[in-house]
């Protein structure tokens, strides 16, 4: 149940998108959703999809691995759509009671889910094909700009890279202590709402104290290796844009061109 | 009254990139009363393997009979078995978290539905049998040493009064003395309460001098399986999976090479020190 969690939670495998420099694919899951909200025509969201499957194809992560993501906006898509449907005033298509469906809500609904569920798989790829560590550095180096105007760019950058790091760590944890609990008749699954948030008293107690453990000991470790922060510090593997790098951003601006071409000229 | 596991397999993460067989095909037979030792490298299967026994985790295939019964049939009282099959994890001072040592070896009994003085009684006589005096009763666990820590852990278990203990690394992290304090009285609850008692090493000395049957776990397969002094003779096989030895038995073995006539099955310094007496009386 836990290990549903699809972010930060990198595929291993040998592909082209794999081996792309992190701000790429950065710049390139944001230049995608912008592509989902500049027009409102599904031969955009078909444009879209095609390009989608290319990616997640080239990418060699099984499609299974994608809709992992998903479920966990399920709810919120139902909601999204169910609202949509009902809400929107148009020509009425179908009517029960008070609860008008109309053709404008369909198409409406329809828009809210195709937006939604390509704007998960998009940043699903990137997390799936990007180690959190390359993504963080991605992030750092994108942002370095920004250091001009104060903005701590490495301490921001380095706070998240720990952040993803340990969230397998302490899933593992998570499952570590449920299960030693257990085995003294601990129960996790059955009674009412105040039950069960007394149920996990046993874990959560363990859990922070082991989540602050790992933070001394972290802590410690990196100032015993000297870390002061990013000022004058270099990387082992710096991000250098290589030909593949310009080449994917070469497609990504075809992309771009031919989204905003099929939203000016093909009205559907 | 026993544990028996049948053709057990378990592959972790099936159909991913991440897909591991961490139990390959396992038969066993785990009677009453025993004292058996199991080890194994890293990653071999013997943390997987014994968080089956107590159905924390459910084998790919295979089944496990708890007295007869298969507990993965239908309706099976899990928590029944559980209460039964104690199990005490790596760092088990990990799952301390009630406010002092007593409230927190009580919960194991409470859970079990017991009126409270039996629980009290209870968490009382274990924590007696695993050294822990009245003084530290009222103290945050937090407050303890990792030794004192550890025992409370272990006194968690016991006041379950399960009749199968499965122990998984109970010395690791742990000083000569915490360690033979901790293996002693394991051994003295074994001996008294007549429970059988899984444990799970690295170290080869203390599975040697404690357990009479050692099961050698390699890649999620059994590999050896019988008393200490037989399973050792394979000493130089062990090597292979990153094991080894006791120390003694290469003394002797070493021994023989020399042409001593020497019975080279020693295991513990005090077999050891015979068998080399005895070699002595001969070449006299």
């Amino acid at each position: 149940m836990i290990r549903d969690i699809t972010l930060g939670q990198y595929y291993p495998a040998d592909s082209v998108i794999h081996r792309l420099d992190p701000r790429v694919k950065l710049g390139g899951t944001i230049l995608f959703i912008i592509s989902l909200f500049l027009y409102r025509s599904f031969a955009v969201y078909a444009v879209a999809a095609l390009f989608l499957a290319i990616v997640i194809r080239i990418s060699k992560v099984p499609f299974k691995f994608m809709t992992r993501g998903l479920k966990s906006i399920m709810m919120l898509l139902m909601i999204t759509v169910v609202f949509n449907l009902f809400l929107t005033p148009g020509t009425v298509v179908f009517q029960i009671w008070k609860l008008k469906i109309t053709e404008e809500g369909i198409r409406q609904s329809l828009f809210m889910a195709i937006r939604l569920v390509f704007l998960i798989l998009g940043s699903t790829i990137m997390t799936l094909t990007t180690t959190p560590n390359n993504l963080t550095d991605g992030i750092e180096k994108a942002l370095r700009p920004l250091n001009k105007l104060h903005v701590p760019v490495h301490d921001v950058a380095m706070t998240m890279s720990i952040a993803l790091r340990f969230i397998p760590i302490l899933m593992e944890e998570t499952d570590k202590i449920m299960k030693a609990q257990m085995a003294r008749g601990a129960d996790f699954d059955s009674g009412g709402l105040i039950q069960k948030a007394k149920s996990l008293v046993p874990l959560l107690v363990p859990l922070f104290i082991s989540a602050f453990r790992r933070a001394n000991d972290l802590a410690m470790a990196m100032e015993a290796r000297g870390y002061r922060g990013g000022d004058g510090r270099t990387k082992m593997k710096p991000l250098i844009y290589k030909k593949r790098d310009y080449i994917a951003y070469g497609i990504l601006f075809g992309y771009l061109g031919i989204v905003i071409l099929t939203g000016v000229f093909v009205k559907i | 009254m026993s544990i028996k596991i049948e053709k057990l397999s378990h592959i972790y993460a099936e159909g991913t990139a991440f897909e591991k067989k961490a139990l390959d095909d396992v038969n066993l037979e785990l009677p009453d009363g025993q004292f058996i030792g199991i080890i194994g490298h890293t990653g071999s299967g013997k943390s997987t393997l014994i968080q089956h026994l107590n159905g924390l985790l459910k084998g790919t295939s295979g089944t496990i009979y708890y007295n007869g019964e298969d507990i993965y049939q239908e309706g099976y009282d899990m928590r029944a078995l559980r209460s039964n099959v104690g199990l005490v994890f790596q760092y088990p001072e990990h799952q301390l978290f009630e406010i002092d040592v007593f409230t927190d070896v009580c919960f194991g009994p409470k859970n079990q539905g017991l009126p409270q003085e039996e629980v009290e009684a209870r968490a009382k006589e274990a924590l007696a049998q695993v050294g822990i005096s009245e003084e530290y009763y009222t103290k945050s666990p937090f407050e303890l040493s990792g030794g004192q820590k550890r025992r409370v852990a272990i006194a968690g278990i016991l006041a379950m009064h399960p009749k199968v203990l499965i122990l998984d690394e109970p010395t690791a992290g742990l000083d000569p003395r915490g360690r033979d304090e901790i293996l002693d009285q394991i051994a003295w609850l074994h001996e008294t309460r007549k429970i059988t008692v899984v444990l799970v090493s690295h170290s080869m000395e203390d599975v040697a001098r404690y357990v009479e049957r050692i099961i050698v776990m390699n890649k999620g397969k059994v590999l050896y399986d019988g008393a200490p002094r037989d399973v050792f003779q394979h000493y130089k096989e062990l090597e292979k999976i990153g094991l080894a030895a006791p120390q003694v038995t290469y003394v002797v073995k070493a021994l023989e090479a020399a042409r001593w006539d020497i019975d080279t099955h020693a295991t513990t310094v005090e077999e050891a020190r015979d068998a080399i007496l005895q070699a002595l009386e001969k070449r006299i």
